[in-house]
């Protein structure tokens, strides 16, 4: 089972062992000083990277353990070099895997050996901010938290905000449909896709959608690309949606002796027909490495930390604020404080932040889960990671999104303790049985890749695993667009 | 069996602690310069563990790349993972050094020269700036500078000349006796570092912190003709060298009866604190050399400790800018207190700078290695600058000072006219107290 084996073993990723087969096969080739010419030719020698001293540090994204060195990574300022490029690779028939800032945790743009990595980072130009019809183009290499800063600016609001906002790409988001601090309120990349610029495998250059709200011609073929992972297409440009920016926003700090009374203060603030903007949870190991890292005051003791957000009207804030502490209050938090300013809050939203890589400090290796139940279901979940990381005698830190029950287990281990990695592999699978069993989801944000690979089809069941292979297989017939990312392909 | 390269040696949970999670990026001046992964934390430290796996050989690649980075150490501020970039840095511009992968006979001479010899030496160094003092007190720098003698030296030298600093008319140990006692009530006794770059262009400032702690009931100690602290050999690769220059350095001072020792040098004192770790395997320095970490302070650090006396006078300014340098904030984690200090004077306001922590690119010697990057972000810091309107920038590290200075000198009609420091600022604000 699954990338922990071969991680274990230090093996080759399994999921490429079908893309080795193929590539003794000659069925596909690797990057060679014929191909690296052409690249040349079409772009210039410096957007060619091929010296292992400048490819080495392209071998990895933000998923833990996996890396692959690729044959050559280019750097396309424009849509047409993009395509220029899938032309050249289906011509030579040579594997291609775009590439944001290689932040993902599902290893999705992890390459394979030898292939040609895509990397759109200096395509990062802001084209259109279109205050009359409240959407925004870009190139795809613009930086999230730039997207949602070129709106402000106007005042307007791009609300999906990935804990990576500040490095990740606007094209990676779109790929990997991410979410956020803001879905349980706002949802997630997806819902503020109008329009996107695909290069197809064959290098045809498309457009999808447009900036109607309304807009029923034929199928959505701009869903299809939306966290399609680089496995369908190469998304160059986006129209988003943006909103008008909330003109107030309070954040509020609820500490709690248990995970039950936070996970009960959650249900008490929906029942009550309050969406807040953010309802997100860290627990104890998650609030001491957090602490540790920022300094700014956390209390160590505690359970579990809630920090809620509400944004909006001014008025329809303070009333709602108030409420959600009354409630936090009356369902056993120990203390519930307000952010005495904007300034306040937005550090503790940071803070939150970089709950995963502060994680880091404990030990060596960080291995991060995604799953995500329906929201009911969430203290079952919680109680349920906590016994197994006790049966196991792993250690575990918590965090996530109590709103959109989107939860982020996390393994704190080391990668060369092959006894420990083993019964990883085992806490893991049992996690993710019970997510199912739920009627939950193995991830919720993070994307499949290579990390999730191995539970897919057990959630989605055979008729709609088939259905997503048969549409890989109808649009990349050569199987060249990151393969073996979200399933093997068929032989 | 080849014999273990130093990153081979280095425990390897140094190495492991980078998750690779790219918060680094956009904290990294060189990497939002390229855009490219190789020349960001992570992807250094990606490079660095292949030479650990014996994945990659050290190259002469490897060690542009190694030098191509500031050092700033913004990636270690950024890092929630707590990754010591600092070590790993050290550790490879030392493997590279060992590997000689770098040939080139000028190379090599420039730095035996610089780093064996001049300073090494103390006596040697300060002999270089009385000379360098005449030469330029007599004017005969301008007259060569017209004649186009300059025209005659390798051409990177002629770029370099006319940011030689201003030699000050006295150095130190001229202006600073051996022990001062405050005029009254004693409180604390400290050691205070005079630096070699900041002995020879900035003594004032080494005789303003003498002030400011007398002010403030300190009974300040300072050696005579002290060495280099040895970051320059750190951060350049020579780690046998920096061992020695911190021996001596530890050897100074009277440890026990000081009860803290004072470095107002950004990059020296991030260096200065570090002993412990530089000296963990000598058994005779281990020890001492834990215990001067604990008393190393930065001047600002120490008077926010000691809660020093606010001035009842201002220091003729009424506003002023502040630059962070690199190793205060990064490396020594000292942020609020230079703007305490700063706030603390009458009717002075503190502006904030915007990337007030973003490398003015003087890192070092990195603008004389990378005089092309280093200039990229003088420019960038020059036009932050114009951007407060304000007529005083305070910063506290010589390098930093004498960027910044030439930046603004070569740019003509700058809202920012004049490079301070803050202790500079305070002790004005205590002498105006007696007029």
């Amino acid at each position: 089972m699954g990338w922990l084996k071969f991680m274990t073993n230090n093996q080759t990723q399994p999921s490429l062992t079908l893309y080795n087969e193929l590539a003794r096969m000659r069925v596909v080739n690797t990057v060679d000083a014929n191909f690296i010419q052409s690249l040349q030719a079409l772009l210039s020698p410096e957007r060619v990277l091929t010296s292992v001293e400048d490819i080495i540090p392209y071998g990895f994204d933000g998923t833990a353990v996996l890396k692959q060195r690729p044959g050559a990574v280019v750097f396309p300022l424009t849509s047409e070099e993009v395509a220029d490029c899938v032309r050249l690779a289906c011509k030579r028939s040579v594997p291609v895997v775009t590439r944001g800032s290689g932040t993902g945790l599902s290893g999705g743009s992890v390459p394979l050996a030898g292939c040609l990595v895509i990397c759109l980072v200096k395509m990062d130009k802001l084209i259109e901010v279109d205050e009359k019809n409240l959407t925004l183009r870009a190139q795809s290499g613009v930086i999230t938290k730039e997207i949602d800063d070129a709106a402000a600016k106007v005042g307007l609001f791009y609300p999906p905000d990935p804990g990576s906002m500040k490095i990740s790409t606007i094209g990676g988001n779109v790929a990997e449909n991410s979410g956020g601090l803001r879905g349980l309120k706002y949802g997630v990349t997806r819902d503020y896709v109008m329009g996107l610029e695909v290069v197809l495998p064959d290098g045809t250059l498309t457009f999808l959608g447009n900036k109607c709200v309304k807009d029923v011609a034929g199928y959505s073929m701009k869903d299809l690309f939306i966290g399609s992972e680089g496995t369908l297409g190469i998304i160059t440009e986006v129209i988003l949606k943006v909103l008008p920016r909330p003109k107030a926003r309070k954040t509020m700090l609820a500490l709690y002796d248990s995970m039950d009374a936070a996970a009960k203060t959650i249900s008490a603030i929906i029942a009550a027909k309050i969406i807040p903007c953010t309802l997100e949870f860290l627990d104890r190991v998650t609030v001491q490495c957090v602490e540790d890292y920022s300094k700014i005051g956390l209390p160590t003791d505690v359970e579990a930390l809630v920090l809620m957000e509400t944004d909006g009207h001014p008025v329809v804030v303070e009333e709602e604020a108030a409420q959600m502490m009354a409630l936090a209050k009356a369902n056993g938090a120990r203390d519930v404080r307000a952010a005495a300013d904007e300034a306040e809050g937005a550090k503790l939203a940071a803070a939150r932040r970089n709950a995963f890589s502060a994680l880091a400090r404990v030990r060596p290796t960080t291995i991060l889960e995604d799953v995500t139940v329906p929201r009911s279901e969430l203290s079952t979940m919680v109680a349920f990671i906590d016994s197994v990381a006790k049966r196991h005698k792993l250690q575990i830190g918590t965090f996530g999104h109590l709103g959109d029950g989107n939860l982020h287990p996390t393994f704190l281990t080391n990668e060369r303790d092959h006894e420990e990695m083993h019964r990883i592999e085992i806490a893991l699978e049992e996690i993710v049985e019970e997510t199912i069993r739920l009627g939950g989801t193995v991830t919720g944000e993070h994307g499949v890749g290579l990390a999730k690979k191995a539970f897919l089809k057990r959630q989605l069941g055979e008729g709609s695993y088939e259905l997503m292979r048969s549409i890989k297989q109808a649009l990349d017939p050569q199987g060249l667009l990151n393969p073996g990312k979200i399933f093997d392909l068929r032989n | 069996m080849p014999q273990a390269t130093l990153l081979q040696s280095l425990d390897y949970s140094v190495l492991q602690q980078c998750m690779h999670c790219g918060m680094c990026l956009p904290t990294c001046p060189t990497y939002v310069e390229t855009k490219m992964e190789k020349n960001s934390p992570r992807g250094r430290i990606a490079l660095l563990r292949a030479v650990a796996d014996g994945d990659l050989e050290v190259s002469k690649a490897l060690s542009d790349e190694m030098y191509y980075c500031l050092g700033c150490l913004a990636c270690q501020t950024a890092c929630p993972a707590g990754v010591n970039y600092a070590e790993l840095f050290e550790t490879a511009r030392a493997e590279v050094e060992q590997a000689n992968v770098n040939d080139g006979m000028q190379r090599g001479f420039w730095r035996w020269i610089t780093l064996n010899v001049i300073f090494m030496h103390p006596w040697l160094l300060r002999l270089i700036g009385r000379v360098l003092r005449v030469y330029q007190s007599t004017g005969l720098d301008k007259l060569m500078r017209k004649a186009h003698f300059f025209g005659l030296m390798p051409r990177y030298l002629a770029k370099l000349e006319p940011q030689t600093p201003q030699i000050a008319a006295q150095f130190s140990d001229d202006i600073i006796l051996p022990q001062e006692s405050p005029a009254a009530g004693q409180g604390s006794r400290v050691g205070l570092l005079t630096g070699c770059i900041q002995d020879l262009a900035f003594s004032n400032i080494n005789r303003d912190t003498v002030d400011v702690l007398l002010a403030n009931g300190c009974e300040v100690i300072t050696p005579r003709s002290q060495s280099c602290c040895g970051s320059l050999h750190a951060h350049n690769g020579e780690l046998e060298l920096a061992r020695e220059l911190a021996r001596r350095q530890i050897d100074s001072f009277d440890l026990d009866s000081l009860d803290a020792i004072i470095s107002n040098a950004g990059g020296c004192g991030s260096h200065l604190k570090t002993y412990g770790h530089l000296l963990h395997d000598d058994p005779l320095y281990a020890a001492k050399a834990k215990v001067w970490d604990s008393k190393v302070k930065d001047i600002h650090e120490w008077l926010v400790q000691i809660r020093f006396r606010k001035p009842t006078a201002g220091a003729g300014v009424s506003e002023v800018t502040y630059h962070e340098s690199c190793h205060l904030c990064h490396g020594q984690k000292v942020v609020s207190q230079p703007r305490q200090v700063l706030a603390s004077i009458p009717g002075l306001v503190l502006k904030e700078l915007p990337e007030s922590n973003w490398c003015c690119g003087s890192a070092g010697i990195y603008n004389i290695t990378q005089p092309e990057q280093s200039q990229k972000l003088l420019d960038r810091k020059v036009a932050n600058l114009k951007l407060t309107k304000v007529p005083i920038v305070a910063t506290s590290n010589p390098g930093c000072h004498l960027q910044i200075a030439n930046g603004l000198r070569s740019c003509g009609d700058h809202p920012c006219q004049e490079v301070t420091q803050p202790v500079t600022l305070l002790a004005r604000a205590y002498r105006s107290e007696r007029s």
